[in-house]
């Protein structure tokens, strides 16, 4: 079956062959982007999460202060 | 800690790839036999030799884990495996499409390379369930490890038994005599590598600095007494 597909298939002209090399590339173009993508989204809820915890320290001190101030 | 040279690195990343595919479009001949569908050749050949060297790495990060017990290895062991089998999505979709162009077919099974790197590809697909079928941290970053030491050695054996099965339809474009590539190609086709190892390199650093700066957020939130109201992922490890 090889040798017969070999046979059969002799090298396509520049027409026909830029649209699968230009869609090899945009495949791997699509891929990457889509992986920054995935990456961005996963940044912004590390982010989130961050200013999340940073809320609930500055509460916490300001609450210490609070309680050190009504022991004063 | 992770995020240490990523910046140069992401440069050079670019520059290579930039001056890859330059080399590919504007130097590189056009190839005799196939013409212009060669071109697809710089890309996935490099693409699939990263994706395997990628899954051998995590298998050493592994066994560095599994000697030295140290969570960090088998962070950077799932982190490498991880980034290999999107490589080797790439591998998969680029070589249809070649395979498409060049035989008029999407995917031939009788030829040993496409078949034994799709055995390769399911065999790590199947790494993420098998974390995620065992729930403590430590026996799931032990047994992940196990897995990868063997798939990891499973790739250079898988490899020489296609290089011995010497198919007729996938062309050996490295060999010294009669058909070996000429002095431009191999040019093009070795910096295109050098590009899609330092893409590699960069998104595994991206990946791991992301998983480091979301294990500190969790390790504040655990000093803090505040555990999250998101789930959290049980298959990726903690890296502190």
């Amino acid at each position: 079956m090889l040798s017969l597909l070999l046979a059969e298939a002799p090298a396509l002209p520049l027409d026909e062959a830029g649209k699968y090399v230009a869609g090899a590339y945009v495949v791997f173009v699509v891929l990457l982007v889509v992986y920054v993508a995935i990456m961005a989204s996963k940044l912004a809820r590390i982010e989130r999460d961050l200013r999340e915890v940073a809320a609930i320290a500055e509460e916490r001190k300001a609450e210490q202060e609070e309680q050190e101030e009504v022991s004063a | 800690m992770y995020g240490k040279g990523l910046k140069p690195l992401s440069i050079a990343t670019v520059a290579l790839l930039a001056a890859g595919l330059s080399l590919v479009f504007f130097y590189a001949p056009l190839d005799a036999d196939q013409g212009f569908v060669q071109k697809i050749f710089y890309l996935h050949v490099p693409l699939a030799i990263t994706a395997l060297v990628g899954f051998i790495v995590g298998g050493l990060f592994a066994i560095a884990h599994l000697r030295s017990g140290n969570s960090k290895w088998d962070a950077y062991s799932y982190v490498s495996i991880h980034i290999s089998v999107i490589f080797g999505v790439a591998v998969l979709l680029t070589g249809a499409i070649w395979a498409k162009a060049s035989w008029g077919h999407w995917w031939v099974w009788d030829e040993p390379t496409l078949v034994s790197f799709l055995i390769v590809f399911l065999l790590y697909c199947t790494y993420y369930p098998f974390r995620y079928a065992i729930e403590d941290r430590e026996r799931q970053a032990r047994y992940a490890s196990v897995f990868a030491v063997t798939a990891g050695a499973f790739v250079p054996l898988n490899f020489m038994a296609v290089r011995m099965a010497q198919s007729l339809v996938h062309p050996r474009v490295f060999a010294t005599t009669n058909g070996g590539l000429p002095g431009s190609m191999m040019f093009t086709f070795l910096v295109c590598l050098a590009a899609m190892a330092c893409l590699w390199l960069t998104l595994v650093k991206f990946e791991l600095s992301a998983k480091s700066a979301s294990g500190q957020v969790k390790r504040l939130r655990r000093a803090l007494d505040a555990p999250s109201r998101r789930p959290t992922s049980r298959i990726a490890p903690e890296v502190s």
